[in-house]
This record gives C-alpha cells, structure tokens and sequence, in this order.
C-alpha cells in the first residue's frame, strides 16, 4: 500500500533581547549556573512578572512576516504543571488568545510548490535547565539532576504548524525557512546548536488519498535539520512497516526520541502522567491591547523577507528561480550573494554558481555555515575577478578555492605564493604551440586530413607544457591561427 | 500614658519636640512585648536587634536635624507574609519554617525609607487562609479582648500585637477581609486600600487578583498617615496603579453633611448577630445624626459572591502555592526515593489542612471538565458584583456594614466546620470581588466584645471613607480598652 | 455530591498532596459541603456576561527591554535544600 504523512512541526525559538521575559535579568547563553536569575526567575515567594515590551513585539513581527492575524487583544494564560526546571511550578504562556494566529509559508519544492499553513504563534517563558547526574547524562538511569535557571524566564516564541507537511523534506524546507524569516528579522539566534530553535515533529501516516488520520507520535531531540529529515524518514518507513505488517498497535500516540547515532526513534521513557494543566488567565499580569495603528507601524518596519528577496534576486540578477531558492534559504547565504555581486561586478550568475557549486560543497563537507567560514564575499570577488582578467584559469580558480576556504588567504596570495598565474604573453605562449606542432606532426597530420578531435589533443599537450597555466583562450586562437597558416 | 499606648502621630509630635528618643519608644513597645507576649501570641519572630539598629538610626537623623517623617522611629509589626530580606518569614507555615528571603517587599521597604522600626513578624493563618489565625503552622494567636477567643484572620497576630500595644502599628494582606475582619474582632481600626493601590511585590501571594496589603492603626489619623506612605507606584507589580496621590491625613475633615449613606440590606440580613446589627444600626445613627443622608440599597448578587469567591480564591491559590515543592527553599522532606516522592510527602508533610483544603478545591475548580461550570462562572458572577456595586454608588458615596456578622468566637468553635468559618467573611468578601477599598472602625461592643463599621467606598475612593471614618471616630469618642484576660 | 473520593483523590495528586484513606475520607465530605455552597452559583443566568479577572482596567503594563540586577549566586541558592556546583539539586527524576 502507499502511504501519505502528515506531519506538523511545534517550533519553539527564543527571542534575543537583552532581558528575559518577565525579569531584569540578562539572557547570555552559556554562563555559569545560576548567575542570571532574580527573586522574579527563580520563583521566589511574592515576586511578580512584568512582560517584557521588546518580546512582544518580536513575536508580533514574527507573526507578520508569515502572514498571521494578530489578535488585538491578547492574554498571558498559566500553564500548571509540577517539574524541578520550572521554577514556579507553572509556565506563563498563552491559550485561547495568542498574539498571532492563521499564517502561512510558501515553499519551493524544485518541481512543485506547496502553501504551509500555521495554526498560531505565542509567547511563553523558557524554563530552566536540567543536568543529569549518572547515568551517562540522560535523564532515564540519572542518579540524581542539578537545576540552572540561568535559562527560566528567556522569551520564547512557540510556532505551530497545521499539519500541512507531507514529506520529511518539506519539514525542513520548511523549518529553514521559517529560521531565514526570523533570522532576518532579527528577532532569534535561532542556533539548533544552542537550542535557541528547537524543533518538535508529529507524524502519522495514512493510505494515499484518504481524507483520515492515522495515530500520530511525536518526535524529540531532533538538534539538526538533518536530524529532523532523517527521524521523520525513519519513523514513516517504521510506520509503514507496521501497518503492512498487519501490526498497526506498534504505532502508539507517545513521544518518541531521536538517537542521531543510531538513526532510529525509540519510545521516550518517562514517566507518563495524564497532563490537565489547568490553564487560567494569569492574574499577576493585565491584558495586551493593541491599535490598528500600531501593527501597521510594526508591519512597514518589516525588512525585506526571503521570499521578497528571492523574487528580487530572480528580477535584479537574473537568476534562475531554483539558484533564487538555494540563496535565499538563509539569510546569511543571501547576504554573502549580494556583498559578492556588489564587489565584483561581473555577471552575478558566476558568483551564483560558485556559490552552490563549490562553495556548497566545502561547506557540506565540513558542516558549516556560510558566515562560519574565512572565506567572505571579498575572497570569491576577488577570485572571480582574477579569472576575468585572464590572471588564473577557471580550472586554477578550483584549485585556489579549497585553500582560500581553509586558510582564509587572499587568492591573488596563493597565486603568487605558489606561481600560478597564468600564462597570457603571445610570444611565450607562442613559442609553446610551436614546440608542440614539431613534437606532434602525425597529429598535425590527422587533424589536417580532417580529424577535429586531434585539435583537442594538441590544446592538451600545450596546457601540459604550460603546466596548465596557459591563458585556454589565447593557446585555443594561436594553435588555430598557426594549423591554418 | 505609657509610650507603648500612643498613637504614630502623638509619638511623632513627641520624637520632634525631643520629649522622647526613637529608643525609648522602642523599649517601651519591647517591655510591653516582654509583659504580655505569652498571653497573646502575635508574634512569629521577633526582630529586636533590628528594631533598636533602626531606632538608632532614627533618632541620629533626629539628632542630626534632618528632616524626619511621621513613621520614622514607629514600632510597627509586619504580617509574616511579606518578605523581609535576612528575616525569616513563614506565612505561617512549616513549609517556610526555615526560609530567609533574599530582598524586602516593596511595601515593607517603602515603610523602612521612612524609619519605621520593625518589631517582628506576626502570627497568621498559614498562607492567609482562615479567619481566626488558628490555621497557623505554629500556634493560635489570643483575642486580647478575650484570651479564649480568637483574634480574627488571617491577619490575627498583626491585629492582637495593636490591640495589646505589642506594635503602635502593624501591616496585614487582606484577600478576603483578612485585614478588616480581625481589626473588627480586636477593637481596632484596619484598612484595605483599593486593588492596585499597594504594590504586591514581595507579599506572598495567596489569590493574587483579591489580595491586597493594608494597616492596622490604633484610629483614623494614623490609618490615614500609613497610607501616605504605603501608596506609591511599583514598576515591578502590572496590577499597580498610578496615581495623584492626595494627603490622606490633609484630608481627614469631621464633617459628614450631605455625604450620602448606603446600608446593603443583604449585609444586615439573616446571618447577621441580632446584636452585632444593633450595635451597626446605632452607628449609623450617629452618622445620620452628624448630617449623612441615610438610606437602604442593595447588592443583589451578592449571595452568590461567597460561592464565586470560594472558587476564584483556591483556584488561583492552588497554582500560587505549587512553587512550595522542595526544590529552592523551604522544606524537603528528607531523603526522597525520587523526585515525585520528594513533591509528595514534602507538600503533605508542609501544608496544614486548610491549605491543602483550598489546593484541592482550587484544583479541581480548574480541572478539565469543571473549569466551565466552576472558574469560569464565577469569574462571570465577579462581574455582576462589579455592577452590583457600580450600581449602588451611583447613589451613594459610600456603604456600610457590619464588617463581621458576629464578634470573636471561641478558639476551636468552628475548626470543624469549614464552611462555618467561610461564612464569617461574607460582609468583607464582596469587597475583594470588586477591588474596593474598605475600612473597618470600631463602633462599640457586644458583651464586651468589640463590633467594627465597615466603611466601602469606590474604587480609589479612599478620601471618602477616611473621611466618614474619621468623622464616625470624632462623634462616637470610643476609648474602650482590651484587659488581656479570659471573660466568661 | 459535589465530588467523589475518586475525584479527591485525583485532585490531591495533581496538586501533589497524599492523603490517607481517612483524609480522603473527611476531606470529600468537607469540599462536598463546601461546593454544594458554591454550586449555588450554577443557579444564575450568566450566558451574555463577560468574566472579570482582573478587578482594575488597566492594560499593557510593560517593561522595557533592559537588564537589570540579578542576585549573587550565594543569594539565589542560599534557601537551597540541596546543592552541588551552584545549582539545586533534585533527586531522580524517572
């Protein structure tokens, strides 16, 4: 049987203000424990919350660049639940009346595209974090945890999808773009490594073509785009597997774990309680109310978003949609485009091209992002610009670009470090051919009974001797010039 | 006149004058501590040390002519459910037996801007919840107009440590007539200012849509001079409002001509002690003998403001109170086998039986399939009271009730009967529903048991009430006295 | 009845309260008594009312994006039942 997923994505992703949500404190990642909490974070008896107006309007923001209403009146509702990473026992989040609501992103699938609705975005508090003691880390087999709050009370934006998503590639393609949308705003790190974007996928499966739905599972620990293309990929065949197998009761509705090493979901153990978290408004805090005119200032302070971004880049550079897509997928990779086009000046199409070709590919290798590199825009410029001016060959330029990626030198440096300018002297160049034509009569011979493919040997042999130096335009001209002479 | 009997602003007047040091006022206070403590039971913790390093100070920035405000130098008690940085504070319960907060509650810290000096932290019902103060973790706190009867509650010991002169005044919360129920029962004016009026920083919540911080003052004057300075904006509380603040004290006027009068008939209803309304009914004469213009009105819904109350008050407790767990102060219960273990016994073995009472009832009036039926209704019967008494002040400038339905009563009379105990409250609870503020005065006896006036004014409309009050005081001229014994 | 044992005994769990058997005895028929009383409330038309819960109108009461002071970790641990390397320390969780 063939069968469809629908999959839909919670994505949790903190706000980068200055200070957490309901407190002075500061939000740097990564301090000791416990040096970035006040009476407020911590849940000390008697401290109040006040929201943070920063925070909000991040979220508002959010909410515009992907097409959400925004509710003008909107509340802060407590979320009750005992757990040692949250400090009062409760979470300040939202219920019935989120900040924003009915969103959407549009993907770009290479050969189809697809709309992806989005249920809501609201603001909540982060919680603490748990450090487990024994065990090898991991909570199941710990012998006891250490809680830092350092991390409770960071403004946290939580955006959930509609079950919209069919494949494990559109989950991506849409949590990455998503990421590009908040990232340009400016409103989160959005770091997967950091977890300041985290991503939560629930899937179930169904027979192509029913309208139904099938028992859903819920996937965590998902640290990577990778990963959540990968576990969603491995828990459809699961899935599959299971319902041809005639053994439907092995997909439960439960919270499944991704282990990236072993490339499998298992179920998560905990201790499962049936959850009534007793939402009620938060009396601590008052209402949000906002003006028409105040969204409207908000939505003309939005920046240019990665699908504006792309169509411009289709209309200003002329770019193909699919090299349009590739680029703007995060916003640093666009940036880097432009500043690259701005410096060189050339046909963008080139700087395009060794953007996805080889520049893609070293970064693949090493699983690093665009900004993480020492190549910058002036290095692929430059690069680029040495090949116009007939100084490298395309095919040196391949050999420089590794090293420049790795030492982050200038490639007009590693040209002259390693003497590979090329060759564009007439006379030299011409001296070359002919030493070729009298090492190679027989050839000379063949292509003048007609045989063209001789001509591409003798072009060879000059490049050999020029130690593939030889300008490839001027070496082409002068053979030319000199068989037909 | 003993020191320790004087009001803040004839001790002020003295401090000024040089007649008196902040020190001596405070050795007064002390040695009546020493005398009658036993008998009384107000206090939790006695902060004597603190108290004579403030004193101290105070009368340093007196001697140094600098210029000094009315509570500079005053004894004051503080209820223990505001935090009092390196003093411990317990809300009356063995859950915080041990806990030493790390800052001061704003209210608390504006009154020490102002040189009071702290006598200690006073006897209450754990978590503010009772009537009576006998629902404290540690001890029963004694009416000293009968040592047999309770004090009132929840905030009992802030009460009997004024009526007993153990403080010349003190501070208590008032959620549901905390505050104005036991100033009634202990023959002593208390005041529950407006929602909003007074940060909530640093008061340990209970309800935090009802609760509100609020003194206990020997008359009106004082009541009004607290307030000066227990009024101020707090950016660290959203409920908190801003406002013109006027001069409380400039204010107080004897003069009730044209002031117009409303007396509920539901408050002087059924429930109501035949003879405590007697005593309510005469002090409302003497107000319409002053110039007031009496007459009924009505509160309609008020009925059911009990029930709505009853829902609204443990549901938002149920969730204020999850933070005692055992995880970042306060009691653990000892070696837990794990973390629900831990959650389980240290909460059952810190929480006294009302406070769980009121978790579970909180609990369960959120619960899925109840929320409707329960939180949700009576959030929608809080509106009707709003307009009920909306209504009402379209008519009137303030109302008036009996603030208890009956005097003090007998120490364990209604422990087993916890609705019994609610139902004490059902002059001051409609009150908390729609943030107003109310006063209680003391308007006589009942076999020698004291009957407090309640006086409700509109939301921020304490000038009026002050005023009535203050005028109620002027033409009434009570000076009855608690004796510390046991009557029969 | 207002509510069953059953139903006590749920609520006590999710509050995280134990009670014995005689506790869940006196406490069912306490908040029995109790919510008989605030049923009364059921009796009242409130369809077109809209909830009060707050009793003052005020609204976006908001603080800058600031960093203010936080506590020393001596402060913020110092009530700590338990601790270890400046954090709290809980027992196992699962």
């Amino acid at each position: 049987m063939e069968y469809e997923s629908v999959i839909g994505l919670e994505i949790h992703a903190e706000l980068n203000t200055e200070s957490k949500m309901f407190c002075g404190c500061g939000t740097h990642f990564g301090e000791a424990p416990n040096t970035q909490t006040c009476p407020v974070c911590l849940g000390l008896p008697g401290s109040l919350p006040v929201a943070n107006a920063k925070a909000i309007e991040y979220v508002i923001k959010s909410g515009l660049a992907v097409g959400c209403g925004i509710n003008l009146y909107s509340i802060f509702h407590r979320k009750n639940y005992f757990y040692p990473d949250m400090p009062k026992d409760y979470q300040i989040s939202q219920y019935d009346q989120p900040l924003c609501i009915n969103g959407f992103i549009d993907l770009d699938m290479n050969d189809y595209q697809t709309r992806i609705g989005i249920t809501r975005i609201h603001l909540e508090e982060d919680t603490g974090k748990l450090i487990h003691i024994g065990g090898a880390g991991r909570i199941a087999g710990a012998k006891y945890s250490l809680v830092d709050f350092n991390r409770a009370g960071v403004p946290l934006m939580e955006i959930v999808s509609e079950p919209d998503i069919r494949t494990p590639e559109e989950a991506k393609a849409y949590a990455q773009k998503l990421r590009a949308v908040l990232i340009t705003l400016g409103v989160s790190d959005c770091s997967m490594e950091k977890g300041s974007m985290r991503v939560d996928a629930n899937i179930s499966i169904r027979p192509k073509g029913s309208t139904g739905l099938g028992v859903k599972t819920e996937l965590k620990n998902l640290n990577s785009f990778r990963s959540l293309q990968r576990a969603l990929a491995y828990e459809i065949e699961r899935q599959a597997k299971a319902l041809n197998e005639g053994k439907p009761e092995e997909i439960v509705q439960e919270t499944r774990h991704w282990d990236e090493a072993k490339g499998a979901t298992s179920t998560l153990r905990t201790k499962e309680y049936a959850h009534d978290y007793r939402y009620f408004p938060d009396p601590d805090l008052v209402p949000m109310e906002f003006d028409i005119a105040y969204i409207d200032f908000l939505r003309s302070q939005l920046p240019e978003l990665p699908n504006e971004r792309k169509q411009r880049f289709i209309k200003e550079y002329g770019l193909p949609v699919h090299e349009a897509n590739l680029l703007t997928e995060s916003k640093a990779m666009g940036d880097f485009f432009e500043e690259t086009a701005k410096l060189y000046k050339g046909d963008p199409k080139a700087v395009a091209n060794w953007m996805l070709g080889d520049m893609s590919y070293y970064l693949n290798t090493e699983g690093l992002e665009i900004d993480e590199t020492a190549v910058t825009p002036k290095h692929l410029a430059e690069l680029l610009k040495l090949i116009d001016k007939g100084v490298i060959s395309g095919k040196i330029a391949k050999e420089i670009f590794p090293e420049m990626f790795e030492t982050g030198k200038l490639p007009q440096v590693i040209v002259e470090e390693k003497g590979m300018t090329q060759i564009s002297d007439e006379a030299e160049i011409s001296k070359i051919i002919d030493m070729v034509l009298e090492e190679n009569t027989s050839t000379v011979e063949e292509y003048r009974a007609g045989k063209d493919k001789a001509f591409g040997f003798l072009i060879g042999q000059a490049m050999r001797l020029t130690r593939g130096r030889g300008n490839p335009q001027l070496i082409n001209r002068l053979l030319r010039e000199k068989l037909q002479a | 006149m003993e020191l320790y009997q004087m009001t803040i602003h004839e001790l002020h007047e003295k401090l000024l004058n040089k007649e008196v040091s902040a020190k001596e006022i405070t050795d007064s206070v002390f040695s009546r501590i020493e005398e009658v403590e036993d008998k009384v039971k107000s206090y939790l913790t006695i902060t004597k040390d603190v108290a004579l390093e403030q004193a101290k100070l105070a009368d340093e920035k007196i001697a140094a002519g600098g210029k000094v405000g009315p509570l500079a130098g005053i004894p004051t008690a503080i209820k223990d459910v505001m935090c009092t940085r390196g003093v411990r504070t317990t809300c009356g319960s063995k859950i915080l037996d041990n806990f030493i907060p790390v800052y001061t509650s704003t209210a608390v810290q504006n009154l020490f801007d102002e040189g009071i000096v702290m006598t200690g932290k006073t006897n209450m019902d754990e978590f503010a919840m009772g009537s009576s103060t006998e629902n404290s973790g540690f001890f029963p706190t004694r009416n000293p107009w009968d040592l047999e009867r309770v004090p009132g509650g929840s905030s009992g010991g802030s009460a009997a440590a004024v009526a007993a002169d153990e403080a010349v005044f003190s501070l208590g919360s008032d959620t549901g007539g905390s505050i104005r129920q036991p100033a009634a029962l202990c023959g002593i004016v208390g005041m529950k200012p407006t929602y909003g009026l007074v940060s909530r920083y640093g008061l340990v919540a209970f309800a935090s849509s009802l609760d509100q911080i609020g003194p206990f003052t020997k008359d009106v004057t004082d009541c009004a001079i607290v307030l000066n300075h227990l009024v101020r904006h707090d950016p660290m509380d959203s409920t908190s409002v801003k406002i013109d603040r006027p001069d409380y004290k400039e204010i107080l006027i004897n003069d009730l001509k044209g002031v117009r009068v409303g007396v509920p008939k539901e408050l002087m209803a059924e429930g109501i002690d035949p003879k405590v309304k007697k005593v309510v009914e005469d002090a409302i004469k003497v107000l319409a003998d002053n110039g007031a213009i009496v007459a009924e009105t009505s509160l309609p819904n008020l009925e059911y403001g009990l029930s709505a109350y009853y829902i609204i008050a443990p549901a938002e407790a149920s969730s204020n109170l999850a933070r005692f767990d055992g995880v970042r102060y306060g009691y653990r219960a000892p070696d837990p086998d794990d973390l629900m273990d831990m959650y389980m016994r240290t909460r059952t073995e810190g929480f006294g039986d009302e406070v769980k009472r009121r978790i579970m009832l909180g609990t369960y009036a959120l619960s899925a399939g109840y929320y409707e039926a329960y939180y949700g209704k009576a959030q929608k019967v809080r509106t009707l009271i709003v307009r009920d008494f909306n209504k009402a002040f379209e008519d009137f400038d303030v109302l008036v009730s009996p603030t208890s339905p009956t005097v003090a009563f007998k120490i364990g009379e209604k422990v087993a009967n916890p609705l019994q105990m609610y139902l004490s409250d059902i002059c001051t609870i409609p009150v908390n529903l729609a943030g107003l503020p109310g006063i209680s005065v003391p308007c006589g006896t009942v076999d020698g048991l004291p009957v407090g006036l309640q006086i409700i004014g509109k939301a921020l409309g304490e000038e009026t009430i002050l005023r009535v009050a203050y005028s109620f005081e002027q033409n009434f001229n009570w000076s009855e006295k608690p004796k510390l014994e046991t009557r029969d | 009845m207002a509510i069953s044992e059953k139903e006590v005994k749920h609520v006590a769990w999710l509050a995280r309260l134990g009670l014995t058997d005689a506790e869940v005895q006196k406490f069912t028929r306490q908040l029995d008594v109790i919510l008989e009383h605030a049923g009364k409330i059921s009796e009242l038309n409130v369809e077109n009312v809209p909830p009060t819960s707050h009793a003052i109108p005020l609204k976006n009461v908001l603080r800058e994006d600031k960093v203010g002071a936080c506590l020393t970790p001596e402060d913020a641990l110092s009530n700590a039942p338990k601790k270890e390397d400046q954090a709290f320390v809980v027992p196992r969780i699962v």
